[in-house]
């Protein structure tokens, strides 16, 4: 019976029930890149810590952790075990839609959970960059005001997308983008349309029937 | 299946009763409309009157104070809407009535509701509840003026099993001369309810949240008080629920009530002592946790606990794959990205609710019931606190 009902991919369950390369101890670790991101507050925060090989330029060993629902565990687990190995060029860009690829596709609505794996990521990867003096590699993802009266970035366009935003009067109701002056309607839309297309283009053809 | 599933969600919906699953079958061929004059609806009409006594008896009402609903949600819908009544003939005095009072803890049907009067006009105060989530009747009494047409204040809520003083309530509100609802879904069938010690103007109740089956509630409505329906055209209900009668559903109700007589006050006793054995084992077992709720006026099955540093969808989905079924205050089960609006108006910080589950209990649960949750909890919690980036033991 569960197994009929469990609206998560056997890949999910398995990375859920057996999360792999957790950061248990922190400090026998030893880590050369270490990000957060989130907020407890809002319900789930993450952690990630990179070993990167130097001369290679690649991350040797990943551990996170978690405070976090079934969908971040799983995504983060199978995403730890995918940067070994891979040279940091090529993590920094990992997208929520490759993780969600190699697991086989989530559902929908359990997407917004599993973006902070590759965002924690990300900043380990700063942080590695920060630590060795290569500053003119880190890469800050500066929000950019899209709507001046309402002062709505493109940061929050894109997470009221992945809380469920799906046309432009939905954006409106939970960012309150374009609701005074409307000039930044054609740009909102773009990006609207940009950030369903990052996110959940396809997500329904990835994912297995009957899971 | 193999394994014996546990369930710990009877506030969410309860299993049928097996005497109402047997009425429910007795009554497949009564398919008359209990509205016609001929033997067939004469026939039909006998069952759902005699259901109406029975559900009107067992919380001290009048059968024509009680008019069967499609659920508790409609219910609660229907007594909130008449504040908006502006027909003539539905003798709500439209001068004075044009506000409401409820509360933080609400049911959404209620909260949703009071939002969408708003956008028609009708002013809305919400009040406070205290830590253990009971409602500041000081508060109240500030809060109710002459334009005040209802107050509306669940009596046991769903999340945090927290009863409230109904009774001194309505005295408040009586004596300010306005009226009472009560959401008493939780709280009928689970708690003595007496319309008439309690005072209440207006009554909800559900059907499976007893032992009955979804889809059938009912309202009490004092005799005398205003009404007006939310569903139009026909006669049923006294012309204040249209629809052919639910005749099966409403026997149903009417079942699961009379067994509730039966059975509640010695289930009462006996998920008082489940629910502390549970309390003090998990107290006993994992550390750094909270309960939620008042520690005396609560429902008898209702356990809220929050623990730090572990996410309630993952305890949630653990505990499930171990076949034990319970909710969580947590955004992430709920698709809503919002915690426990319970838990936040408690004053608890949102990590409580989003770390939160519930365990409601039915009479359907055991003893051991309670000794495989307090076996399989401990290590689950442990389990995720070891990936948790958000706790700490403390010392």
């Amino acid at each position: 019976m569960e197994k009929l009902n469990w609206v998560y991919t056997d890949k999910v369950l398995e990375h859920f029930m057996h999360p792999k390369n957790i950061l248990t101890d922190e400090e026998a670790f030893q880590a050369d890149g270490r990000g957060l991101t989130g907020n407890i507050k809002c319900g789930d925060q993450m952690i990630v810590a990179i070993k990167v090989d130097r001369d290679k330029g690649v991350i040797t060993d990943c551990k996170w952790k978690t405070f976090g629902c079934a969908s971040a565990i799983a995504s983060t687990s199978i995403m730890s075990e995918m940067v070994k190995g891979m040279k940091i060029e090529e993590a920094f860009r990992l997208s929520p839609k490759d993780i969600n690829k190699e697991l086989g596709g989530l559902p929908e609505h359990k997407i917004h959970c599993s973006v902070l794996g590759d965002k924690a990521l990300r900043a380990a990867i700063n942080d590695y960059y920060e630590r060795n003096g290569l500053h003119d590699k880190v890469v800050r993802e500066e929000a950019r005001v899209v709507c001046n009266c309402m002062n709505v970035t493109d940061h929050e366009i894109e997470d009221a997308v992945l809380e469920g935003a799906r046309t432009y009067y939905e954006l409106q109701e939970k960012t309150k983008v374009g609701t005074v002056c409307g000039e930044c309607k054609d740009e909102v839309e773009r990006l609207l349309e940009f950030y369903k297309n990052k996110h959940f283009c396809n997500t329904e053809t990835t994912a297995p029937a009957g899971t | 299946m193999e394994k014996r599933m546990i369930y710990f969600d009877n506030n969410a919906t309860t299993p049928l009763h097996p005497e109402v699953k047997k009425a429910i079958t007795e009554v497949l061929d009564v398919f008359g409309n209990p509205s016609s004059l001929h033997g067939f609806g004469r026939h039909a009409r006998t069952y759902v009157e005699e259901a109406r006594q029975m559900v009107a008896g067992f919380i001290g009402a009048k059968p024509d104070e009680i008019m069967f609903v499609g659920s508790g949600s409609e219910g609660n819908n229907t007594v909130l809407s008449i504040l908006t009544c502006q027909c003539r003939g539905c003798d709500f005095d439209e001068c004075t009535g044009k506000e409401l009072i409820t509360t933080k803890i609400e049911h959404p049907c209620i909260l949703e509701t009071s939002r969408c009067l708003m956008e028609k006009g009708v002013k809305v105060t919400y009040l406070d509840v205290d830590s253990d989530g009971k409602v500041d009747l000081g508060q109240l009494e500030q809060s109710i003026t002459p334009m005040t047409g209802l107050v509306s204040v669940m009596m046991a809520n769903n999340e945090i099993g927290t009863i409230q003083d109904i009774g001194a309530i309505s005295r408040i509100c009586h004596e300010k001369g306005t009226l009472l609802h009560t959401d008493a879904v939780q709280a009928v069938g689970k708690v003595p309810v007496n319309v008439n010690d309690l005072g209440v103007d207006f009554l909800t109740l559900s059907g499976h949240k007893i032992y009955g089956p979804k889809g059938v509630g009912a309202v009490y409505v004092r005799k005398g008080s205003p009404f007006c329906p939310l569903i139009r055209g026909g006669h049923q209900e006294r012309g204040r629920r249209a629809g052919t009668e639910n005749t099966i559903g409403i026997v149903a109700l009417g079942k699961a009530i009379e067994m509730r007589g039966h059975e509640m006050d010695e289930e009462e006793k006996r998920l008082k002592r489940m629910k502390e054995a549970l309390r003090k084992g998990i107290a006993e077992k994992i550390p750094d946790i909270h309960f939620i709720g008042h520690p005396v006026d609560t429902l008898p099955g209702t356990l809220n606990v929050s623990f730090d540093g572990a996410e309630g969808e993952a305890i949630l989905l653990y505990l499930d794959l171990a076949g034990i079924a319970v909710s969580t205050g947590s955004a992430c089960a709920s698709g809503s990205l919002d915690p426990s609006h319970v838990i936040l108006a408690t004053g608890l910080p949102a990590e409580c609710a989003h770390g939160s589950i519930r365990i409601s209990m039915g009479r359907e649960n055991t003893f051991d019931d309670v000794d495989v949750m307090l076996t399989v909890l401990p290590d689950v919690i442990a389990r995720i606190r070891e990936m948790s980036s958000a706790y700490a033991r403390r010392q």
